[in-house]
């Protein structure tokens, strides 16, 4: 029952390295589950930390940040600012008793497109063990 | 650096020296608590002429506005001032400092031992004077007052972080006898010059205070369990945040949240006919007014790292959620991970504005 359903993943991806990445595990015929959906951003810096909570709260089962490497940033520092953020906010979840692993942040270079793929495949398989995200249901959020 | 010896009650030492540096002309104005006759309240004044100092009750376990972020607006006007500051409030203020809210250029800081503050209700209901001979005694002893502000309770950081002045109210004196001024910066001593009083070279022993620490770690020990061990969990955050009407009363008395146009109050949170209509189209019905708890964990991810327990937003809350416990309890940990403590050094960058090329190696 647990594994029927098709999870969600909200994926905000730099448009250098990780989103880049994506294309190629596409080019290359990879495979990897339709559960991403990719949101192109200019930095993982641009992820403000609402925006994982919005999709957090918004039902998503998983949120994913993919940036380039650390030293590797486009625009030189934006990664390790991402990197503190992203550090903050699952801190808050844990903090809070959220499940934390619904957030993940990954390093993905332009040309690592079967890291992609192999990330995608591994992520929704964790977020499938862990289960629909309760905040799908709740009209409350 | 010397100290004073101060012969009556610290409030009243306080308020000599106030009067003192407004009458020499070394400020032109000063920030403290003052009574209101008419209706025994109090509240925090800006007094520019010696006499309004007549009813000013510096060290009152009171705080009616984080008096850090009333600062940030008057401290950049050029005018000298003298403040006298709860240890959150002269933390809160470093915090805006930090960001470009202030400055201490023309600040003398005058701090004390704080001995924890009374909520605004009790304040509203007059019964302060009533209160306050059982909190100086109970404080003395270095233990903690009961009706005071619960994050209050739990603060182990009431010996004041970069104060020009401190004084000692607690822990080593009861109010009233044998309390002691200390100067701790050149600033201190420059406007101090002239003010009279019995001068010793004491120096501030915080060990003295080691019982009133325990028992508030002890304090906090219990508080933060409140909350859960754990954390609440998704439903706990429902009972928890559920009975939030949507004020933001919260965040407009926090010190920290200084933006002038918060994020929740801006047209990305403008709800609009597009809005409902998709999202009913997902869940079918809608809780109004909408994103109350991703209202809290935005500021919680915003600002916690920030927090400095003053307990405004808890008390302010008209439903009455722990605001404060919830920020104090998580922002400990968010600024745990940068080993940063608000407010305690005003050199010391917002963990959101500097970065490590080597930490958080777990992460990516
Ligand atoms: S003050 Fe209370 S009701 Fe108002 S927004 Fe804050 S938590 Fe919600
Ligand atoms: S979150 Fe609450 S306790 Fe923390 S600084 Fe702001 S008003 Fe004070």
């Amino acid at each position: 029952m647990k594994k029927e359903f098709t999870p969600r993943i909200t994926s905000f991806l730099c448009k250098w390295c990780t989103y880049t990445g994506a294309d190629l595990a596409g080019t290359a015929r990879l495979q990897y589950p339709t559960s991403i959906i990719p949101i192109q951003v200019m930095c993982s810096s641009r992820v403000d930390p609402v925006f994982l909570i919005k999709a957090f709260l918004s039902g998503s089962d998983g949120v994913l940040i993919g940036g380039c490497h650390p030293g590797d940033c486009h625009y030189e520092t934006g990664n390790y600012h991402a990197r503190r953020r992203f550090a903050i906010v699952k801190s808050v979840f844990e903090s809070l008793g959220l499940e934390s692993q619904r957030l993940k942040l990954s390093w993905i270079s332009a040309s690592e497109g079967p890291k992609f793929a192999r990330v995608a495949n591994e992520y929704t398989e964790e977020i499938m063990e862990l289960g629909e995200n309760p905040t799908r249901k709740n009209i409350f959020l | 650096m010397s100290s004073i010896v101060i012969d009556t009650s610290a409030s009243r030492k306080v308020k000599e020296l106030l009067r003192f540096l407004l009458d020499s002309g070394k400020i032109d104005a000063a920030v403290t608590m003052r009574k209101i006759p008419e209706n025994n309240s109090y509240d925090l004044t800006l007094i520019t002429d010696a006499p309004d100092l007549d009813e000013a009750v510096p060290v009152i376990p009171v705080m009616t506005v984080n008096a850090g972020q009333v600062l940030s607006s008057i401290s950049t006007s050029g005018k000298k001032i003298a403040a006298v500051l709860k240890p959150c409030e002269l933390r809160a203020f470093v915090e805006l400092v930090k960001r470009e809210q202030g400055s201490f250029e023309n600040l003398l800081t005058i701090s004390y031992t704080c001995g924890g503050v009374f909520p605004l209700e009790l304040v509203k209901e007059g019964q302060i004077e009533e209160l306050l001979p059982k909190y100086d005694k109970t404080i003395s002893k270095g233990e903690v007052p009961i009706n005071t502000r619960d994050t209050c309770r739990a603060c182990e950081h009431f010996i004041p972080m970069n104060a020009d002045i401190t004084v000692s109210v607690s822990g080593e004196c009861e109010s009233g006898k044998g309390c002691v001024m200390y100067l701790n910066t050149e600033k201190a001593e420059e406007f101090t010059e002239g003010f009279g009083g019995e001068r010793s070279e004491q120096k501030f022993d915080p060990s003295l205070f080691q019982k009133t620490l325990d028992a508030r770690l002890a304090e906090k020990g219990k508080l933060f369990a409140s909350i859960t061990k754990d954390g609440p969990g998704l439903d706990g955050l429902l009972d928890l945040f559920g009975k939030c009407v949507g004020c933001h009363g919260c965040n407009s008395v926090c010190p920290i949240c200084y933006c002038l146009l918060c994020d929740f109050e801006s047209a990305n949170f403008d709800y609009n006919l597009p809005y409902f209509e998709e999202y009913l189209s997902r869940r079918g019905a809608l809780r109004l007014p909408p994103d109350t708890i991703f209202f809290h964990m935005g500021r919680l991810t915003h600002m916690s790292f920030s927090c400095v327990g003053c307990g405004m937003c808890s008390d302010v809350c008209p439903v009455g959620i722990p605001v404060a416990a919830v920020f104090k309890k998580t922002g400990e940990k968010t600024a745990a991970l940068f080993d940063y403590v608000p407010g305690r050094d005003v050199e010391e960058s917002i963990p959101v504005m500097v970065y490590k090329e080597e930490e958080l190696s777990d992460i990516g």
